[in-house]
Formats: structure tokens, C-alpha cells, sequence
């Protein structure tokens, strides 16, 4: 395993180079993890990213690097003590000096200026370099290159050869890296969840810019099979996306906790009026604010409890973009089959890193929502035995579908009558119940390894643990994936035998520790949280769980 | 045909929302006579003593939230192109909880018609000042007189975008059915304000019925940007009521 560090000023390529980087090993067969970390800021900050490749499958970046490729000179002084022994640095020796043992310097801005590239293209030349010190041959980069600037192929292609030969004059190669298969897939789980709403039929999103799940947008308003829809606020994403919903269309949102927040009072009615929706909550670390491009899962016990008045809604929290495009998939389908809100709980780390993955396409559920034709009697609030009213849209002949926010009776006209208001609440729960026995059906939780103790862990924090546990004996991992309705009777199951028990979350009030206790009585004393806005990192994180386990 | 619910009416006798009930049955039994197919028309409303409206409309509703009449019709018409979509809002709905959303309609053009109930009170709520309330207007929450100047609604539409801008009056449900139809019609943002008088907390019956005049029998010219901000700005002695402003423009969902 090894892992690269990229670093330069936002507005230098940063993100890009360690995707092309990230490609690079991809594309001969290993296994990636790209983990972004960028302040709020366009341009001008620190910006870094790190790439961590290995022959099996990762979970997590690594802190510790093999190479460091430096833009500017603060990525070197910021990221120097991260460097491991015999670890490697490639600058541009244009921009700053460094004479240390294991210093290459690249002369990336000549090589730019011979060429007449633009300075951004200087990631190219130590990409270039860092190819020959890496030992990959250098058509890979080439067709790389190709792929990812059509029409700037040729310069790019000019620019890495030569911080390749100078690299080759100059240095001597640290690893020989063959090809060791087939070229691989990465994704982050922004795009894997947008992907998976995608298979699953979705026809319509729509979104109000903010980090981290702006990319969602990004990436759906690039397809053509997708309506995507940029309103004025959230208050409008979410109610545009009923009335959608309504007309027929498969629709999702997405937002961070502030936007979400926004939302709340329409979640509830989507919950009354039995509209079917999915919304996407990718956190930043709080509260308010907070700190916008880094990550937390603070927002646990708001997405479980979202709205004034009760109400059935189901919340999922993937742990890896694999997770995400499945957990993606489900949640449409499960939004239109039992016609309620459907929250998909994301976060920074695992909205915008990605993972080397393959998507397994016999394990995609297809879950079918109850469709009525309508007609003269059409009610769409009938009641039936499993609380599921068929559902219609507005223009079919002979039909009228009436929604609302009030408590209505069944042709969806407003009551205030005591015995139907109780009928029609009991009505909506029943959808829960019978969407619990639907729950056997799905991955509710996920257990890895085998051992007397057990770690529990949520959403992207699972990255860390399942590389933290590789050197520790006698435990197992548990991820409860869905968290409303919470698969109490399983997690209760593995946790009443288990030794010793931890919890880690990356939150300040172990959220996920009071939601194992209210769903199953047991108590977690042992929790690692983390609320520096940071992701876990395997190698600290294991020093932390061999408090308790040897 | 019977556009009938069997839903009991609660507004309060008199109320000015029955004239735009009337006027609004009126229109949509013309239009389905003229072609328009009634299980393509979609009613929706906020919150407020207008909202009721689709409780008493055999036709598709939406029953929002208060002040969100209009993002789902937006979403609706993008859904589903073949929708004829009708917002009813009030004054407290519109201009004050959900102003944004008017803003935003009237700047993309989309083609949804908002029928304003222009009460100047939250009467639902027991008479406070609204956006369009006037200026030293007495009411729960302003004991001493309200001291805002009031929206001034159509001045509003007009500079967002709308390309058909239309005033009628609750207490001439003929002409109010008249103008409906031609804002349903229109292709792009259609906006239809209605005086309407509050019988409890603000009734204007008498003094509207003097005041209001028809704009377009005395040959307003519809196209003129620049005469319909003038009219808009007419309140005192005479308020004229008719089409303001209609042109003809490209429609947000025709992007799509």
C-alpha cells in the first residue's frame, strides 16, 4: 500500500491532478482511495489531496505518504511530517527550493513556459516526473491524457514527457509498478448515489447550491436523462420536487444541514400528504455554518426527527459510495412504493471521496409502488389493509387526485373530525409496518469480520474502522445501514453476546450510541467520537481502539 | 357539470371568496366547453381563508403549504407539460410569506396562472397587516395603525417579468371569469389580482363598487410596458381593473 500526497494552492489543479493520479493506478489494476480536504475558499488557500493505492480493496485514506507532490512550498511545510521514511517529494523547483535527501525538484514552470502551456499545467509536469519515480511506463499517463483533454491532449501530453525524461536524467526510481490487471472503476458517493437513483427510474432533481452535496447537481445537470432544476431556495427545492412528485415524477433533493433545516416543515407535509420523495442530507460539520468543506455526522438525530408532528419516514446512512448506489436505488423505490419521505444521510468524507468499486447488478432491488389506473371513484387516500393507497397523477381521464396538508378524508378533502383523524393516522403508520417486513429483504446492517467484541459504527466513519481492524484480533465491525425504522432485532442479537463494545461516530454526542440504546436497551460506555471536522484515519484510529482491544 | 365538492363552505357569508369561487366555475366550465380537458387542470393554494378554494373544486388540488403555492406548481408544470395550472394565494400568503416564489414565477415565465385574493388582512388569523395592508391600518397586531407602506402587487409582478398581468374585482365575478380564462390561456406567468373584500376585517364593498373601473373599454394599450406601471400607480378616486400588460415570451418549461 502506498500513499501520494498532492498539494497546492486552491486554483491550482489540485482536485484534478489527483483524479489523473488516481487514474493512473486504476487503470493497471489497483485499487484507489482519493480523499479531497479544501477550505471554503475559490482561490488562493491550501488545498491537498491524498491517494492511497494497493493490490486489495481499501476503505480509507492513509495520512502517511510515500510521495508528496508539492505545488507550492507550503505543501511541503504543511505536510512534511506526514512524509514516511524514504518518502519522496516532487516539487517545482520554479516555485520554491528544498535541497533535503529524497527532494526532487522539477523545473514544472520552465517546462510549462517552454511549451507555452498555462501554469496550471505544472501538475502535469510532476504527474509526468512522478510517473518515471514511480516506475509506471508512460503511455498509461498518455492515454490518460488523451481520454481527459480532448482538445488539449497534445500540450498536456508535451508537458508530462518532459518532467518524465527529467525525472529519468535526474532521479533514481523508487518502485516498479506493473500492470496487475484489468483497468478499475472509482467513484465518490455523490455521484455512486446519484447513479443509483438513476437505476432506480429517477427523473427529476432538484437543488439549491451547497457544499457538500453541490456536486450532485453537477454531475446530474451533465445528464441527459434527468431534469435537473436550480430554484431560488430550499424552500422552494422542496416543494417544487412535491408538486413534481406529485405530477408523476420521479424526483430527489439534495442539500447540507442548513438547507435541510429549511426544508423541515415540508418534510412533515410530504409525510401528511403522502407524497413520495428523497432527500439528500450530506453533512458538514456543524452547527450552523459550521465548517463547510470538512465533515461530521452530527446531524443523526435531525434527519431522524425532522418535522413537527409524526409522521412514518424512512432515513439510510451508506458507508462507502458502493453502499450509496444501492442505498440510492432503494430509497426511490421505497419512497414511491410506500409514498412517504425517504432521507439518504451522506457526508463530506463519503459524498466527496472516492473508492475504487464494482457494482454487483444482481444485488439491485426492484421494489414496485402500487399504481392505481383511477377513475370516477378514485380516493387517494383509500384505505386498505397495508396502508399503501394505490396512486394516480393529475391527468388521467375521468380522475381527480386531491393532496394536501391538512388532515383530510380519503378523497383528500380537509376533516377536523376526530374519528377520521385518528383512522387516517393509523393508516399512514400501517405503511411502516408493512415496510418493516419489507426490511428483511434489504441490507439493514452490515457486519464484517468475525470476534467476540464488537465495533459499531455509521455512514463513512465504517472507511476508517474496517482498516483500523485489519491488525486487531477478535472483533467484528457492525454498521447499522438503515437507521429509521433501525433494524432493532439483529443489532440487538449481535450485541447482547458481544465482549466488549465500542462505538465510533464522528460526532460530539455518540448519536448513533443513544440510538442503539432507545431501539435496544443496551448502553455503549466505549465511544471514539471525533468532532474536529476531520475524517478518522485508520492508523490513529487503531492506536485508539487497542485501548480496548489487544 | 357539476364542479361541486361535497365539502361544507366555511367561509364567512358575504365573504369576497365566494365571488372568486364563481367566477373561477365559471371559467373552468368555459374552458373544458372550449377544449381544455378537466383532468388536466390542477388547482393548488396556500394557507389562509383563499386556501379553502380547492376543498370546493371538483378538479386536482394541492392543498400547501402557507406561502407555497407556487414552487409546486412550477414542479408540476415541468412534470407533466399537458397540465393547465392554477395557484390561488393571498395577500399574507404571497407577498409575505412567499414572495420569493412570486418573484422567481414571474422571472422565469413559467407558464402557471397565481390568482392573488387581495384582502389587505390576515383574516384567518384574525385581522393583522399584511403586505398590501395600507398605511395606518388598525388591526390586532397594529392597535396604533400599521406603519408600512403596502406592496404594491401588480407594480411588483410587472417589474419580475410577468408577461400577463390582470386586476379584477371579487364583486364583478363576470368580468373576474372573463379575465381568468384569458390568464389560464396565456402561455408564461399570468397573474391575476383580486380585489376582494374581507367582510369581518376589511370590507371594501362599497367603496370598491364606486371606485372600480374596466381599463380595457377605454382602449388601454396592453403592450405598453410603460402604461401599465403608470395604471398600477391609479388609486386614488378610480382603481381601473382589466388585462395591465400581456406579451409574449419564451416559457421557462419550453427549455425543458
Amino acid at each position: 500500500m502506498n500513499t501520494i500526497t498532492i498539494g497546492g494552492k486552491a486554483g491550482h489543479g489540485v482536485k484534478a491532478a489527483a483524479k489523473l493520479s488516481a487514474k493512473i493506478f486504476s487503470d493497471i489494476g489497483y485499487y484507489i482511495f482519493i480523499l479531497n480536504d479544501y477550505p471554503s475558499v475559490i482561490s488562493g488557500d491550501h488545498n491537498y489531496s491524498k491517494i492511497t493505492f494497493d493490490k486489495k480493496e481499501i476503505h480509507s485514506y492513509y495520512n502517511d505518504s510515500d510521495f508528496l507532490i508539492a505545488l507550492d512550498e507550503r505543501t511541503l511545510k504543511e505536510h512534511k511530517s506526514e512524509i514516511k521514511k524514504d518518502g519522496v517529494v516532487l516539487f517545482d523547483k520554479n516555485s520554491f527550493e528544498s535541497n533535503e535527501k529524497n527532494h526532487f525538484g522539477i523545473p514544472a514552470g520552465n517546462i510549462v513556459k517552454e511549451s507555452e502551456g498555462i501554469s496550471i499545467m505544472r501538475n502535469t509536469a510532476l504527474l509526468g516526473a512522478f510517473m518515471y519515480v514511480a516506475g509506471i511506463d508512460f503511455c498509461v499517463l498518455e492515454k490518460i491524457l488523451k481520454k481527459t483533454y480532448p482538445s488539449n491532449a497534445k500540450i498536456n501530453i508535451e508537458i508530462a514527457k518532459k518532467g518524465y525524461l527529467y525525472a529519468k536524467d535526474n532521479f533514481k526510481q523508487k518502485l516498479k509498478t506493473k500492470k496487475i490487471g484489468k483497468p478499475k472503476k472509482f467513484l465518490c458517493g455523490n455521484m455512486s448515489l446519484s447513479d443509483g437513483a438513476l437505476n432506480a427510474g429517477l427523473e427529476t432533481y432538484i437543488a439549491y447550491p451547497m457544499t457538500p452535496a453541490t456536486s450532485i447537481l453537477h454531475y446530474l445537470a451533465g445528464k441527459n436523462n434527468v431534469k435537473t432544476i436550480q430554484p431560488e431556495n430550499e424552500i422552494s427545492v422542496i416543494t417544487m420536487a412535491l408538486g413534481s412528485s406529485y405530477a408523476g415524477s420521479k424526483t430527489m433533493i439534495g442539500t447540507s444541514g442548513g438547507g435541510f433545516a429549511l426544508m423541515t416543515e415540508s418534510i412533515s407535509f410530504a409525510g401528511i400528504s403522502e407524497i413520495p420523495l428523497v432527500i439528500v442530507e450530506s453533512q458538514r460539520a456543524g452547527p450552523s455554518t459550521g465548517i463547510p468543506t470538512y465533515t461530521g455526522q452530527s446531524d443523526l438525530n435531525f434527519t431522524l426527527n425532522p418535522g413537527h408532528g409524526e409522521f412514518p419516514l424512512v432515513v439510510i446512512a451508506p458507508g462507502s459510495p458502493e453502499q450509496a448506489f444501492f442505498n440510492g436505488s432503494e430509497a426511490l423505490q421505497i419512497a414511491w412504493k410506500y409514498q412517504l419521505p425517504v432521507i439518504v444521510l451522506l457526508d463530506k468524507h463519503l459524498s466527496d471521496s472516492s473508492k475504487t468499486f464494482e457494482i454487483d447488478k444482481k444485488r439491485i432491488k426492484k421494489i414496485n409502488p402500487k399504481l392505481s389506473k383511477g377513475g370516477k371513484n378514485y380516493l387517494r387516500y383509500k384505505f386498505t389493509k397495508d396502508g399503501i393507497s394505490p396512486i394516480t397523477f393529475p391527468g388521467k381521464k375521468d380522475t381527480v387526485v386531491k393532496v394536501t396538508s391538512y388532515e383530510h378524508l380519503e378523497n383528500g378533502i380537509t376533516t377536523e373530525n376526530k374519528k377520521d383523524i385518528k383512522k387516517m393516522f393509523d393508516k399512514r403508520f400501517e405503511k411502516i409496518k408493512n415496510f418493516e417486513k419489507e426490511m428483511n429483504n434489504l441490507e439493514t446492517f452490515k457486519v464484517y469480520g468475525k470476534g467476540k467484541n464488537v465495533i459499531v459504527t455509521w455512514g463513512s466513519s465504517l472507511g476508517a474502522v474496517l482498516e483500523a481492524v485489519k491488525e486487531i484480533k477478535d472483533v467484528k465491525v457492525i454498521q447499522p445501514i438503515y437507521l429509521k425504522p433501525f433494524p432493532h432485532k439483529s443489532i440487538k442479537k449481535y450485541l447482547k453476546k458481544a465482549k466488549n463494545i465500542v462505538c465510533v461516530e464522528g460526532n460530539a454526542t455518540a448519536q448513533l450510541a443513544d440510538l442503539i440504546k432507545l431501539n435496544t436497551g443496551i448502553e455503549i460506555k466505549n465511544k471514539i467520537l471525533k468532532y474536529d471536522s476531520r475524517e478518522f484515519e485508520p492508523i490513529e484510529l487503531r492506536k485508539e481502539l487497542k485501548r480496548w482491544f489487544k | 357539470m357539476n364542479l361541486d365538492t361535497n365539502a361544507k363552505i366555511t367561509w364567512c357569508p358575504g365573504c369576497g371568496d365566494f365571488g372568486i369561487l364563481n367566477a373561477f366555475k365559471g371559467a373552468v366550465k368555459e374552458l373544458i366547453d372550449e377544449g381544455i380537458k378537466k383532468e388536466n387542470i390542477v388547482i393548488a393554494s396556500g394557507i389562509g381563508c383563499h386556501a379553502k378554494i380547492v376543498d370546493y373544486v371538483n378538479v386536482n388540488s394541492f392543498y400547501s403549504l402557507h406561502g407555497r403555492t407556487i414552487p409546486p406548481l412550477t414542479g408540476m408544470k415541468l412534470a407533466n407539460k399537458n397540465l393547465k395550472l392554477i395557484g390561488f394565494s393571498g395577500d399574507g400568503d404571497c407577498l409575505d410569506e412567499g414572495i420569493s416564489h412570486l418573484i422567481h414565477a414571474a422571472k422565469r415565465n413559467i407558464d402557471i396562472t397565481i390568482i392573488l385574493h387581495n384582502n389587505n388582512v390576515f383574516a384567518l388569523t384574525v385581522g393583522q397587516a399584511t403586505a398590501t395592508s395600507p398605511k395606518g391600518f388598525k388591526g390586532k397586531s397594529t392597535p396604533k395603525g400599521s406603519i408600512e407602506e403596502p406592496l404594491n402587487p401588480i407594480k411588483l409582478v410587472l417589474v419580475s417579468g410577468a408577461t400577463f398581468v390582470a386586476r379584477g374585482y371579487a364583486g364583478n365575478p363576470n368580468h373576474l371569469k372573463k379575465i381568468i380564462k384569458k390568464a389560464v390561456k396565456h402561455k408564461g406567468f399570468s397573474f391575476v389580482e383580486v380585489l376582494q373584500p374581507c367582510v369581518i376585517f376589511n370590507n371594501s364593498y362599497q367603496k370598491l363598487s364606486k371606485t372600480v373601473y374596466d381599463m380595457n373599454k377605454k382602449g388601454h394599450n396592453i403592450n405598453d410596458m410603460n402604461l401599465a406601471m403608470k395604471k398600477s400607480e391609479e388609486f386614488n378616486g378610480k382603481i381601473p381593473i382589466g388585462i395591465f400588460y400581456k406579451i409574449k415570451k419564451q416559457t421557462f418549461d419550453e427549455h425543458y
